[in-house]
């Protein structure tokens, strides 16, 4: 470790901070990879069915084949999409889930390391920031392909995400009220000194999750995706592994709004049992941290696809309707209450 | 008859009971019997008289029963037989049994298993037995010839000894 202590402070930051986004990244991408395996398997449950088990012991392996086939399916572009944007739309889909977790605080730390890739003071402002950014993916895709369901689509998703977030950011404010701090790694220093949000601010809780399922287009938000009546919407035109990054990205955004919920709500990677309600002071309880963020990750996620089976699709004025006359009234009602009570016994 | 046509109170609203409703049919059935038959190692139990593949028999002495009298192809509403009759020399092996045919073919890709060519059978060659799956790489490994049929078909345990004192 000699040569690791002669490097300077900037090259010590960026060799560490480098470390922890590729482990960060090379545990997401199987992660998003077994919660599409997850997603078959628990459908196929709740339908009476089996799900894939060929590839595997119980179809371990699918998310691979799957993997393979995308990378050598054709490529096709259709004739009459705009060609740039057609390209572009995927990646921006795909960045912002991504970008998301840099925020994130995964674990307390490991060997003197905090466990977060970003320990930014706005950590909750940049979150919003780059989520809203997923929309142009959607939107884009929907304008690019020129035909007329991927711009229904489009459209859908544009208006849609836009109104859940407001919701969104307004159903975290009591949060920050009651913690006093932007930043998300003093979010969980405050739940595991006190306790977990959801018991403090539930209604932020429920809002927060119900715009996370908009944000994320899952049932019963997926207007924009809309197999039955939009053919798939914002992405009929795309196939191979243009259609995977789409694919890819909505379950990465779905673990990011699932680590958003952990670590707002949810004590992020504490536990209030067991002497895990605090920093780790050793490797062993630094993962243990690691492995209960992940836990909790996990059974969101199993909300989010159980959730989807179970539940028919919003109207799309329903939705609307939802979003704007039921959840932003009673969001800025939190606020207010949250801020009053806070007020009161100050 | 007057239906009263009631609105949804404030519970139904809330959007709730649904919620909660679906989540019982969805766990209920999550740990319900799974109802998917593992296919190519399970099989189900094909029915009598289902109409598979058509094959030819032979009788319990080992003859072949088909005496090449070419009702099945006449009657074949796809046309997916063709029979080769022997011609004017006889088979000196299998003495009196007229007729067995030179060769005889069944194109399966062709048939729709109606079961006419067993129905119209004088000799009672051809049934129609329970194979389902037949596969093959090429079209030509889907027609079937004699041997391949007689092979498949076995021997047909009937009660009329017809060529045992010919």
């Amino acid at each position: 470790m000699v040569w690791f202590h002669n490097l300077s402070v900037t090259e010590q930051f960026l060799l560490v901070s480098a470390i922890k986004i590729v482990c960060v990244f090379c545990v997401v991408m199987p992660a998003v990879a077994y919660s599409v395996l997850a997603e078959r398997k628990i459908s196929a449950m709740i339908q009476d069915r089996v799900g894939p088990n060929r590839v595997g012991p119980g179809g371990l392996w699918q998310p691979l084949a799957d993997g393979i086939k995308t990378f050598l399916k054709e490529d096709f572009v259709p004739a009459h999409v705009r060609k740039a944007y057609f390209w572009l739309a995927p990646m921006v889909s795909m960045t912002p889930a991504l970008l998301v977790l840099a925020v994130i605080p995964f674990g307390s730390n490991l060997g003197g390391e905090h466990m977060v890739i970003a320990d930014l003071n706005v950590g909750i402002l940049y979150t919003f920031g780059i989520v809203s950014l997923g929309v142009y993916g959607i939107v884009l895709a929907g304008y690019a392909s020129n035909s007329k369901y991927p711009f229904l689509g489009g459209i859908r998703s544009s208006a849609q995400m836009i109104s859940y977030e407001i919701a969104m950011g307004m159903s975290v404010i009591p949060v920050f009220l009651i913690v006093g701090d932007l930043n998300l790694s003093k979010v969980i220093e405050y739940q595991y000194q006190h306790c977990w949000l959801v018991f403090k601010a539930p209604v932020s809780f429920v809002i927060f999750v119900i715009a996370a399922f908009a944000e994320t287009n899952r049932l019963p938000f997926d207007l924009p995706e809309s197999e039955q009546e939009l053919v798939g919407g914002y992405h009929t035109e795309y196939s191979s592994m243009k259609f995977a990054l789409f694919f890819m990205g909505e379950y990465a955004n779905m673990i990011a709004a699932s680590a958003m919920m952990v670590t707002l709500f949810l004590g992020g990677w504490t536990l209030p049992i067991g002497g895990l309600n605090g920093p780790a002071d050793s490797i062993l309880m630094g993962v243990a941290h690691l492995v209960i963020f992940m836990a909790k990750v996990a059974v969101l996620m199993g909300l989010f696809i159980w959730v989807r089976w179970m539940w028919p699709r919003f109207r799309y004025d329903q939705l609307m309707d939802l979003g704007w006359r039921r959840f932003l009234p009673l969001s800025l009602v939190n606020i207010l209450a949250t801020a009053l009570v806070l007020w009161m016994v100050a | 008859m007057i239906v009263k046509r009631t609105k949804l109170n404030f519970w139904e609203r809330l959007y709730l009971p649904a919620v909660i409703a679906g989540f019982r049919v969805t766990i209920r059935h999550f740990f319900k019997k799974k109802v998917t038959m593992q296919y190519p190692e399970e099989k189900w139990k094909v029915p009598e008289g289902y109409r598979g593949a058509p094959y030819l028999v032979k009788d319990p002495e080992g003859r072949t029963k088909c005496v090449s009298c070419q009702l099945c192809e006449f009657i074949c509403p796809p046309k997916a037989i063709r029979i080769t009759p022997p011609g004017p020399v006889a088979d000196p092996a299998v003495g009196n049994v007229e007729k067995a045919p030179h060769e005889f073919k069944i194109d399966m890709l062709r048939c729709i298993f109606c079961g006419l060519c067993q129905e119209v059978c004088p000799e009672e060659a051809i049934f129609l037995m329970k194979d389902y799956s037949l596969t093959g790489l090429t079209r030509q490994e889907m027609v079937y010839d004699k041997t391949k049929l007689l092979a498949m078909g076995g021997i047909h345990d009937d009660q009329i000894w017809k060529w045992k004192h010919k």
